[in-house]
This record gives C-alpha cells, structure tokens and sequence, in this order.
C-alpha cells in the first residue's frame, strides 16, 4: 500500500519540537503555545486534551499550515509546515471546530465542491460518496441545504467533505461538540474504520474523555504547556486504587449526597454515575475511612484528568455559592407547575419539527430534554421561549405564553440558546453589563452581580476580550453568567455543557443543583449522558415526538433486558432511540 | 419611567459600542464623511470652469480678435488651441481636447461692417449634452456683450426691448449653493441608512436577536435603542455638515436654525425608519445592506438632488412623494438660501414624520413576527 | 492505494478545483436574492429612472406671467410664450401673488410687461421686459432663463419680419451640438450608467462575499485543501465578471433597443472596455474584502470609495474639467472616470481610438495593480 509505504520514510507523521506560539493583544502578546514537543506515530489516534483555552485548536492550525509558530519546527508528513505547507495541505483533511459548510448550497453539493478541490476522478466518485453516505446517513438529506441540517448532521457532512479522498493525515477540532450520542458513535466508528482499513493517521481533540479513552495516545495540553503524554492506560495508571462507587441509601437524594461527598476532605471528586456517587481520593487519603460505604472501582481516564488538573485550575474552584434568597420573594407551591405543555405542535411546511408533545415541570426541578439532533429539542425550546408561534396546542411559562406575555414575564426567565449569541464584538465585561442592565439591574447590585459573574465563571482574565475570541468553553460560561445574572425563576439551558471542559461542567452542574435547591426550575438540554443522571426527570424526543418520561432510574429500567440488566444512561437513550427506529421501519 | 431610560440608555450604550468599538468601523463611520464632502463640494457643481476651447478663425481683423478676447479672457473658457484648418475641429473635439470651437468665417467682418447679420459658428461636443448646453449659454452671453459693445460704439439701434433679468435668492446662479446643501442630506441619508439597515440583520446572522428578544425589554424600547444610535449619529455628521458648509463654502444660511434642525431630525427620523425596516426583513448582513442600497439608490436619484422633480414625467413625481429625501432637499435649500418660515415648510415636515413612523411600527412588528 | 478516489488527479487538478469553486459562487449567487436583486432588478430599475424619468431637459417648465399692458404687442409677447413647447405660463394679476407662488416652488419665474410696455416701443426707447427666476436650483435657473432668452429673440425676430425690418444682432450664433444634435440627457445618463451599475455588481457583490467568507468561517476549511490561494481569487473573479457581463449585456440592451441610445461605435469595443473596468472593480471589492475581512466594514467601505465616486466623480453627470486640481487629481484614481469617457465615446461618436486607447490603457493599469495587490493581500495563513 502506498501510504504505508510512505509512513515508512518518515516513522512520524506529525513532529513538533519545542514550538512556541503567541499572539498579539492589545498592547502585550499572549502565549497560546510554549515550547511544545509531541509526536504522532502513523497510523494512530492521537488525542489532544486540555481544559478550554489550552491551546488546543492553535496547535491544529499549526500543523496544518494556517498559522506560523514564533519558535520551534514542526514536521507534518515529512514537510516543514512554514516552508510547504501547500504540500501538506495536499495531505492532510482538516475538519475545524466551525466547519465551513456552504449554508446555501446542498449537502450534495458541498460533496462536490470538496471533491473538486480534493481532485478527486469523476468517475472515483460514486462509490466514495455512497460509502460516505452510508456511514454518515445522509443519504436521504442531499438536496437539502446544509444550513437547514441540524447540528449533528452538519458535523457528520463535514467530516463527509473532509474525507471525500481519504487523507493521509486527519485533523479534527472537536469534531463532536453539540452532536448526539448516537451520531456521536456513528461519527467514531467512521473514524475507527479509516483507521484500521486505511492506516489513516488521526490527531483529535475533544471534550469528551470517554472519546479520549479509545486514543492510542494522549497528548495533555494545560495553558499552552504540555502536561504529560501516554497511553490512557499510562494515565489511569496513576490514579489507580484510588478510585470508589458510593452506593446511594435511603432518601439521601443523590445530588445532595453527590454534594456531601464532593465537599468530604481526601475526595478530589465526585459525580453521580447511575445509581451510585463515583469518587476519586487524594494521594494523600488512599485509605482514608468516610462515613459512607465505598467500594473500589477500575479508574477512567477521566479521573487522571481531574487528578491532574484540580490542582492547578485555582480561578474557579473557591467559587462563592450564589444566594438568590432575594428573588425567590415567596415560597412557591411546589405542586403547582411553572412550565404547561399540552398538545403542542409546530409544523414547517409539510415537516413536524414538534409533533404533540405535552408535558409540566415543577418548581424546583431539574427537567432534562434529550434526543438526538434534529429531534425537535431546540424547536420546543423556541417555543416555550416565545421565539416562535405554535402551529397548535397550549403552553404556559410561569403562567402566561412568552409570546404574548407583557415584558416583565421575561424578568423571570433566564435563556441560554445552543448557538453561541452574545455580542462577539462587545467585551466580556460589556457583554455583562449590557444583559444586567436589560434586566434591569443597576446601581450597586449590578456592579456586585458583574464581579460575582466574573469570578464564579472565571472569567476575569479575559474580562476585556472581546467574546467572539474567546475559545468555545469560555464563551458557554459568558453565555450562562449573562443568563443567570438576574437571578431567574426559570431557566432554559440549551447545551449549556456543549464544548466546555469536564473541569467546568462540574461547577456548571454543581451551580444548577444550588439553584434548583432553590427553587429555581431548570430546562435542560444536553447530549453529555452522564449529566443527564442530575435531573429529576427526562423526557427523551426522537423525531417530534416524546417517547418517554421519567426520572434517569426509571429510564434505564425501561431499557435494561437480560443482557443488560443494569444499562449506563447513555445506553439505555441509545437502546431506547433504536428501538423507535426499527419499530417506525417496520410499521 | 426610570427603568424605562435605564433600558434605554443599557440599549443605546450596547448599539454604539457595537459599531464604535472596531477601530476600522469607527474610522469609516467618520473620515469619509468629511473627505467626500470637501471633494464633492468642489466637485458637483453645474458651472463650467475653463472649457477646453478652439478657436478657427478664418479672417482675423479688428472686430474678430475683439470677440476672440472676450471669450479667453472669460473665466469660464480656456484657449487650448488655434486651427486653421476645418478638418481640424473634428480632430479636437474628437480627442475630447475641445469642448467647443467657435469658428469666424471669412465673411464675418465685411457683414459686420456692412451690418449684416453677422454669423459666427459655434461647435460643441455634445456627449455630455448638458456640458454642452450649459457651455452654449456661455458663449451667447459673451455675444450679447460684444453685441452691446458694437452697437454703443457704431450708434445702431438696439432692439426695441430688452430683458432685465434677475435670480433671485441666489443672484449668481452658483450652482455650489445649490449642491452643497444637497450633499448635506446625501451623506447623512447614506451614514444612517448603513448603520440602521445592518443593526437587525447582524443581531439576526450572529444569533443575538433571539437573546435579545428574551429580555425583559419591550419593543418599543429595542425599536427606540436601535433608532437612537443612528439618529444620534446622523445628528451629528449633519451639524458637522452644515458648520462647513456655512464657515468654509460661505455658504448663507438664511433661515432660521430651528427650521433646519426640525427638518433633520424628521429626514434622520425617516430614514432611520426605512433602514430598520429593510433590517428586520433582512436574514443576514448582505441583504440588509444590499437592501439598504436598493433604497438609496433610487432614493438620491429621486430626490431632486441632481435633477429636478418637476422634470419627471407625472407619474414618477407622485412616486417621489415616498422619498423622504426629497422632503429634506426642499427644507434643507429653501431654509439656506430662501430664509423659508417655519411655516411654509410644514407640508414638508410631516409627510417624513408619516413616514418614519409607518416604518418604524413596521419594523418593531417585524421584531417578532418576521417569517421563518 | 487500491482505495478508489484516493487518487488525486495530476495535471487537470488545478481546472477541476476551479471549476468546483466557481460552480460554488455561482450557486450561492442564485441562491441568494439579494445579490441577484443587485446584479438584474437594480440595473433596469435605474435604467427605468434615467431613462423615462430623471432629465435634465426642461418641457413645460411653469411660470408666471404677468402683463400689466393690454396692448396688443404685449399680448402677443405673452402667446409666444405660451405657444413654446417649454413653458406653461400661468396668468397672475399682481407681482404678490406671482412671488408667493415663486416662494412655494410652484413657478420658476416670473415674467413681467409693465403698463408702458408698448408706449416705450412706440417711442423706441427700449422697453423693459422683467424677468425673475428662482436661482436655488442655479442650473435649473440658468436653463430657464436660457429658455426665456430663446423665447425673447424669437418674438424679437418675429416683430421684425413684420415690420419688415432686420432686428438680429450685429453677430448671432450658429450653433451645432455634435453626436447629440436633439440634445437629450438621456443619450449621455445612459451609458454613463452602465459604468455605475457595473460598479455595484463589480465593487459592492464583490466587497461582501470575501469578508463574508471570513465571517462565516468557510474559509478556514477550504484552505486547508489544496485549492491555491490564487485559485480561491480567480474562481471569485470569473463569477462576477460573468455576472457584470449580464448586467452588461442588460443594460446596453435596454439602452439601445428601449431607449434609442445610438450605439455608433463597435460592439466589440464596448464589450473589451466593459471588461478592462470589470477587473478593476473587482480587484477594488476584492482588496476591500480581504483587507476589511468585516462585511459591515466592507459594504460601508464599498459604497463609499467606489459607489459614490463613480457617481459624483467620473464624469457621469458633472463636468471633470471644471473641478479644482485637487478633485481632478481624485478623479485620476476613479476607474469609473476611464470607463464613463469611453462609454459616452463609443455610443455617442464612435470608435476613436484616440479617446479609447489612453483610457483603456488607465483602466489596465488600475485593474493589474489592484489584482496585484489582491494577491499580495491573500494568504493561505489566518493571520
């Protein structure tokens, strides 16, 4: 085989050597790489981690000849990236984290484009596009323009039009944020293959570490530093023995004992997985006794990471709880819903993007949305919202429809959409202080709600950044300050999590149990399974439709069978999910 | 009330910070305005200034190089060439090298003095016809003089009667005090109508309008901090305008301040309306400007700025009556160099009231009920 | 590598990307109305406007007449008037009524024959005729007034016949207005523009869709590809010229075949000057959208540098010559200049090379430097 043959002459596809990048800011330069050394054997995944901000995707755009490094050389595919970068180029598919898809022309026609520019031979091409097709599932979408495709689909197009010629070289920059959990595997295995029956050489980076596990190789990036590289196995090596389930008892509701647990001294961590609480210990505590049951477990990956990283990230771990005892005026009747769906339905065309959905959520309670992309779960976020008019069927928000409430209804309600939608131009702080002030806070409340912003999201480094530059994680916890600013009754959180770091989804989540245990009432949706396992209920969507509802216990019942007596909640939403499917094919 | 202003001012902050806080939107926001109106103060103007002439005369004598001098000493004529032969007035103005030829004929001065009629032949490129008119008008005002001049000093008898004329309000006919006051509602239509017309469509392509419409904040008060940034700057490139145009072109204003500063505030009103409306029908930037140019195409066209209204056949001047500029081209020159009355001038305020008003409620209701 | 299509194609690469990027342009040109609104609805609407509407002739023009004498010589001025084709006088019995009508814009002058009109003609002492236009619209005024005088020396020469009596002047003008000898504004505003309109397509489209690009984020990926730089440029160049060519094609049509533009030079020569100005308004829109890379920055830089000069500055409407060194010296580096004097040329007098050449060569040289500096600008890197 060729490339083999090639990967052979140069035994590493990818080499950096002591590369340091900084960019200019305003009067002083940052640096976003510093004397950064890896390489990437051929035929391997290499995975890129690092907390938001880590300089993870200035990396990728150095390899790929995008950027030029201050210092240092890096050696892709045996080419210098400054002095070639064309013949890398050539070689290498590059998939950056915003994709450049066409909105306006078809996923057909993107296809083509991508092939024209690959060279790829007229008559090459119609079996690589039925393969790609058919991994992608596509195939019945290609006369429509990709910007009418959802979130998960446009990913999937963009690695189609990354690999219309197979590279030798594949460079992915997130590749899965804001994709489903199904899409989501579809999108690895795609990966896998080319892997195995390609000999492709892949360089990734994520945000999901249980991808990370499935790397032959890990490079842990941390403020432009590398931190160490391995094997997962080198990683869980170093947290082995330390890691435990504590089984959940009685009426201890999990999230407070998840809370109790976290706050315990020797825990570094602690997150809810199933039906019990997973944590991980101090060095220093291996033995240590709690007051709770603990039995050992085989370590993740994830648990290097947080091991490696607690002890560093210092901006955000001392956070102050919020105390919203001010906005919650009364005691609210905790049987009385805040949010009334009935029948709802919305049509575009022919095409039920919401097909008769109903359902209530209760004060106080953490509602979670999930469903695959393009399930109608923004659709239906819209809508409660006010953003867009019903084609049928009732909703109320707190007791009125948004669409034709008076303003002050608004006052009550704190939105975060799925596509980032602050201001990119306007400064973090001015981005701040402009929602403060649309809702309507001022004076000396608003100067205290700004800086508690500010340093609860960790935000106060770039706090004169302008937001648009920020990297994706940071730009999802401005947009979550500016939601929560007001202290709403009710919040609606579209992929708050989406490409944020598991560092900072674990203050995410640990803030939303806080304002839940206020009363605050959260919508949620997220394609990050476990999280899923901290909501009260869950109502699961699959083309418009609601297939079920109820809490993450009852859930992974309802999909568990004797093969899997005891399903994670992301195999029971992907059993589930399936299940739909085959029964719509057959009927 | 206070929390009224409150939003208002967060909304009026946020939209200026939005347009002002690139340097490189900041810079075309304010260098052009002020470069395009010193050149195009210079440079739109109907007067002719050394008209590239030639001169064929075929029998030079005392009478011809008399009338020779009147049009080189003129200021509005400029001696390129002298020919000699016929063939080569075609060869100059061809070339484009001559605008006019005035040709003497062999027998101009024996009729002259015999006082026969006298001809003298006058050639002008008209690929510009209106140069070429304007330039004719020259060249019969300098005959007339010569004419004058020969008759006092030969005793015939003038015509029986004669015309005294006059112009009024602009007693030169200095087409620059016509034109400049014009430029002055050019710019500050293009300025406010490029800012408002992307000031939706961008909120709309970057996804912030949704986030906005989310807030507590009504309509009303959206539509009101979207109106005021650019009204507040067209406010601002007006007075600069109308300092310039008074302190440096000396041009008078003989109206009342007043007068003026209501007619600009209803015209940026307008205006400000129309832009926000093609803004909330726009999806993206592109056709937000792309509309916004399709208005102010037609829009400065229509206007009475280069052309007169009354020129247009009929049905195109009742399709001007939608035009806010040409509401503010009446107000604006009437209020500089007529003096006009408050008074007088309001059948020309509140048809830009209507509109700016119709368009602004068309707008807020586009907020939230545009199609999708 | 036995994979099908993992083989790149040599030598034809190059062709096949740029048709796969100009296929693109083009379908995102038709896919968006706006851009389609620009290159077609814009270019007959301003043809509609200059063509049936904005003149800058005058017919009809109003104006008020009073005539104090009830003669009959003064009646008779007062036909001659009224029998012209280019006013519609209207009759005021006093001076007040006549100027307040002037004041609200509804007549442009006002003439007037005081009551010893005829008594001074009689005695042959000349006789005043009082002629006031209104001077806001100086050109509008001159014309009007150059109507009037028209008028005036008609009826002076009629008068004269009639008593049997040369009256003409010791020297009258014959004058001839050559390649427009019915003197129509529309024969010149038409072609004049084209060259506007090709500057909206050209320089406006074009100052958009680069910056967009950047905007947007499509052109992160498509330059890790192995599309060259140079490539990305011409694909976007051969789009919008082939849209500048309809909107061409378009408007010289509707110019000769609606309008009775003559078109006395070549096609051809039409078609190549068109062209030449095509590719420096392209580069124009090309160098703003890459150096701006903003689409707000773009379109207000668009308008401003390109749009406007074409209009105010090229020659279109107001007289080059006549500008101060300083503007005309600007004008030098508006290609809309070039274009408008070849475009009045070739349609008014014909294919003179003397006129075409130097301004060919002006609008070459603008196109090659802008398309240099285009190039220059463009890199395949991101900062």
């Amino acid at each position: 085989m060729e490339v083999s043959a090639k990967s052979l002459e140069h035994p590493q596809a990818v080499v950096f050597e002591t590369v340091s990048k900084s960019f200019k800011k305003a009067a002083s330069a940052v640096a976003a790489l510093h004397e950064v050394s890896f390489s990437v054997a051929p035929g391997s995944i290499t995975g890129l981690i690092g907390p938001d901000a880590a300089g993870k995707s200035t990396l990728m755009r150095l390899a790929t000849g995008l950027l030029v490094p201050d210092s240092g050389t890096i050696t892709v595919l045996g080419h210098d990236a400054v002095a070639e970068p064309l013949q890398i180029q050539t070689r290498v598919g590059y998939m950056p984290q915003r994709f450049g898809l066409y909105e306006d022309l078809t996923t057909q026609e993107n296809l083509d484009l991508y092939a024209d520019l690959q060279g790829v031979r007229p008559e090459d091409r119609p079996p690589r596009y039925d393969e790609l097709m058919r991994m992608t599932g596509l195939g019945d979408f290609r006369k429509r323009l990709a910007g009418r495709l959802s979130g998960g689909m446009k990913q999937k197009l963009g690695l189609a039009c990354t690999l219309v010629r197979y590279p030798e070289l594949l460079v992915l920059d997130e590749p899965t944020v804001g994709v489903d959990p199904l899409s989501r595997r579809e999108l690895w295995n795609i990966v896998y293959q080319l892997v195995r029956e390609q000999q492709m050489t892949v360089l990734l980076s994520t945000a999901y570490l249980d991808e990370a596990e499935n790397c032959d190789h890990i490079v842990m990036l941390y403020e432009g530093r590398v931190l160490g590289q391995g094997t997962p196995a080198d990683f869980k090596k170093k947290v082995e023995g330390r890691t435990y389930a504590a089984r959940i008892e009685g009426n201890d509701s999990k999230r407070s004992l998840q809370e109790k647990i976290s706050r315990a001294a020797g825990v570094v961590d602690a997150v809810i997985q199933g039906d019990s609480i997973r944590l991980l210990t101090d060095k220093t505590h291996p033995q240590t006794t709690f007051d709770f049951e603990i039995q050992p477990i085989l370590p993740r990956f994830e648990d290097s990471f947080i091991d490696m990283l607690s002890g560093l990230k210092t901006d955000e771990t001392t956070a102050p709880v919020p105390d919203w005892s001010d906005t919650i005026k009364k005691k609210p009747d905790l049987h009385k819903p805040v949010i009334h769906v009935q029948n709802l339905s919305r049509r575009f065309g022919d095409f039920y993007a919401v097909k008769d959905i109903s359902f209530e959520v209760y004060p106080g309670e953490i509602f979670g949305l999930l469903g695959a992309n393009g399930a109608g779960k923004s659709t239906t976020f819209r809508m409660l919202c006010g953003l867009l008019p019903v084609s049928s069927g009732t909703l109320y928000v707190a007791g009125a429809d948004l669409r034709h409430a008076a303003a002050a209804a608004r006052l009550r309600i704190g939105y975060m959409s799925q596509k980032f939608s602050l201001y990119g131009d306007l400064s973090v702080r001015q981005n701040l202080n402009f929602y403060s002030s649309a809702y309507g806070l001022q004076g000396k409340i608003q100067a205290e709600r700004i800086e508690w912003a500010l340093e609860e999201f960790g935000l106060h480094s770039m706090a004169d950044d302008n937001s648009i530059t920020l990297p994706l994680g940071f730009r999802q916890r401005l947009s979550m300050a500016c939601a929560v600013m007001h202290h709403p009754d009710i919040l609606f959180l579209d992929e708050p999590t989406s490409g944020v770091d598991p560092l900072a989804r674990r203050h995410f989540w640990s803030r939303i149990n806080t304002l839940a245990e206020q009363n605050v009432t959260i919508m949620v949706t997220t394609h990050f399974m476990e999280e899923a396992e901290y909501c009260n209920r869950l109502a699961i969507m699959a083309a418009g439709q609601i297939l079920t509802i109820g809490t993450p216990k009852e859930i992974r019942l309802q999909a568990a069978d004797r093969e899997h007596p005891d399903p994670t909640i992301e195999q029971a939403f992907i059993r589930l999910i399936e299940r739909e499917e085959s029964q719509r094919r057959t009927a | 009330m206070h929390i009224f202003l409150h939003n208002i001012r967060a909304l009026v902050t946020k939209e200026f910070l939005a347009v002002l806080r690139d340097p490189k939107s900041r810079i075309v926001l304010i260098v052009p305005p002020i470069v395009q109106l010193l050149v195009f103060g210079y440079a739109i103007t109907f007067d002719l200034n050394r008209v590239p002439l030639a001169v064929y005369d075929e029998n030079p004598s005392q009478a011809s190089r008399e009338l020779i001098a009147l049009f080189t000493g003129s200021p509005n004529f400029h001696k390129v060439a002298s020919i000699d032969r016929q063939e080569q007035i075609a060869e100059l103005i061809d070339r484009k090298d001559a605008l006019m030829v005035v040709h003497i004929g062999s027998s101009f001065t024996r009729d002259l003095l015999l006082s026969k009629p006298a001809s003298v032949q006058i050639i002008l490129d008209g690929r510009n016809s209106n140069t070429a008119l304007i330039a004719l008008n020259y060249a019969q005002s300098i005959v007339s003089r010569f004419n004058d001049a020969w008759r006092q000093t030969h005793q015939l008898a003038g015509p029986p009667a004669r015309l005294e004329t006059r112009a009024w309000f602009n007693p030169n006919l200095e087409s620059r005090w016509f034109m400049i006051p014009g430029i002055a509602g050019l710019l500050t239509l293009v300025v406010t109508m490029t800012v408002t017309a992307l000031s939706v469509a961008r909120e709309r392509e970057q996804g912030t309008f949704d986030q906005l419409l989310m807030t507590p904040l009504r309509p009303v008060e959206i539509l009101l901090g979207k109106t005021l940034p650019g009204f507040i700057i067209g406010l601002i490139e007006g007075t600069f305008i109308f300092a310039v145009t008074v302190l440096w072109f000396k041009i008078p204003l003989r109206g009342h301040l007043l007068t003026l500063y209501t007619g600009l505030s209803l015209f940026l009103l307008s205006s400000v309306g129309v832009g926000l409306m093609i803004s909330s029908l726009s999806a993206t930037m592109q056709q937000g400007l792309l509309g916004a140019f399709l208005f102010l195409v037609p829009a400065i066209t229509l206007s009475g700025f280069t052309t007169p209204i009354v020129n247009m056949p009929v049905w195109l001047q009742y399709l001007t009556l939608l035009n806010p500029m040409r509401y503010f081209m009446v107000v604006i020159r009437s209020t500089f160099l007529e003096g006009a009355a408050f008074g007088s001038l309001v059948h020309q305020f509140w048809p830009m009231g209507v509109i700016g008003l119709v368009c602004m409620s068309a707008a807020g209701w586009l907020f939230r009920n545009r199609l999708y | 590598m036995s994979e099908p299509g993992n083989q790149p194609i040599g030598r034809g690469g190059s062709v096949m990307r740029l048709r796969g990027l100009i296929r693109k342009e083009f379908l995102q040109i038709v896919r968006d109305p706006s851009s389609m609104a620009i290159a077609f609805l814009m270019p007959a609407i301003l043809l509609f406007l200059f063509g049936y509407g904005v003149s800058l002739d005058a017919k009809h023009i109003p104006i008020a007449l009073i005539v104090d004498d009830k003669s009959e010589i003064a009646e008779n001025f007062a036909s001659e008037l009224g029998g012209s084709d280019y006013f519609r006088p209207q009759r005021f019995l006093n001076m007040a009524q006549a100027q307040q009508q002037m004041m609200q814009g509804k007549v442009q002058a006002i003439v007037r024959l005081r009551e010893d009109f005829s008594r001074q003609i009689a005695e042959g002492s000349q006789a005043a005729v009082q002629v006031i236009v209104n001077g806001i619209d100086a050109n509008y005024g001159r014309l009007v007034l150059g109507y009037i005088q028209g008028a005036w020396a008609k009826w002076l020469e009629h008068t004269a016949q009639m008593h049997g009596q040369a009256i003409a002047g010791p020297v009258n003008i014959e004058h001839r207005i050559w390649f427009n000898a019915e003197v129509q504004s529309r024969n010149y505003l038409v072609p004049g523009l084209i060259a506007l309109i090709m500057t909206l397509i050209g320089a406006l489209l074009t100052a958009m869709v680069m910056a967009r690009e950047w905007e947007r984020g499509t052109l992160e990926a498509l330059l890790v590809t192995p599309a060259r730089v140079g490539e990305v440029l011409v694909s976007k160049l051969a789009a919008y010229y082939l849209l500048g060519v309809g909107g061409m094609l378009l408007s010289v049509g509707m110019a000769v075949f609606l309008f009775g533009v003559p078109l006395r030079g070549s096609f051809a020569v039409l078609f190549a000057a068109s062209s030449l100005f095509l590719l420096a308004a392209l580069g124009m829109g090309l160098l703003i959208s890459t150096v701006t890379r903003n689409q707000f920055v773009a379109g207000q830089t668009a308008i401003i540098v390109t749009y406007l000069p074409a209009f105010l500055l090229s020659g279109f409407i107001f007289d080059i010559a006549s500008m101060p060194w300083l503007v005309r010296g600007i004008t030098h580096v508006v290609a809309a200049r070039y274009f408008v004097a070849i475009l009045q040329t070739v349609f008014l007098a014909g294919d003179i090379w003397s006129v075409i050449l130097p301004n060919a060569a002006a609008l070459a040289a603008m196109a090659a430097i802008l398309l240099f500096l285009v190039r220059v600008k463009s890199s395949k890197r991101l900062e």
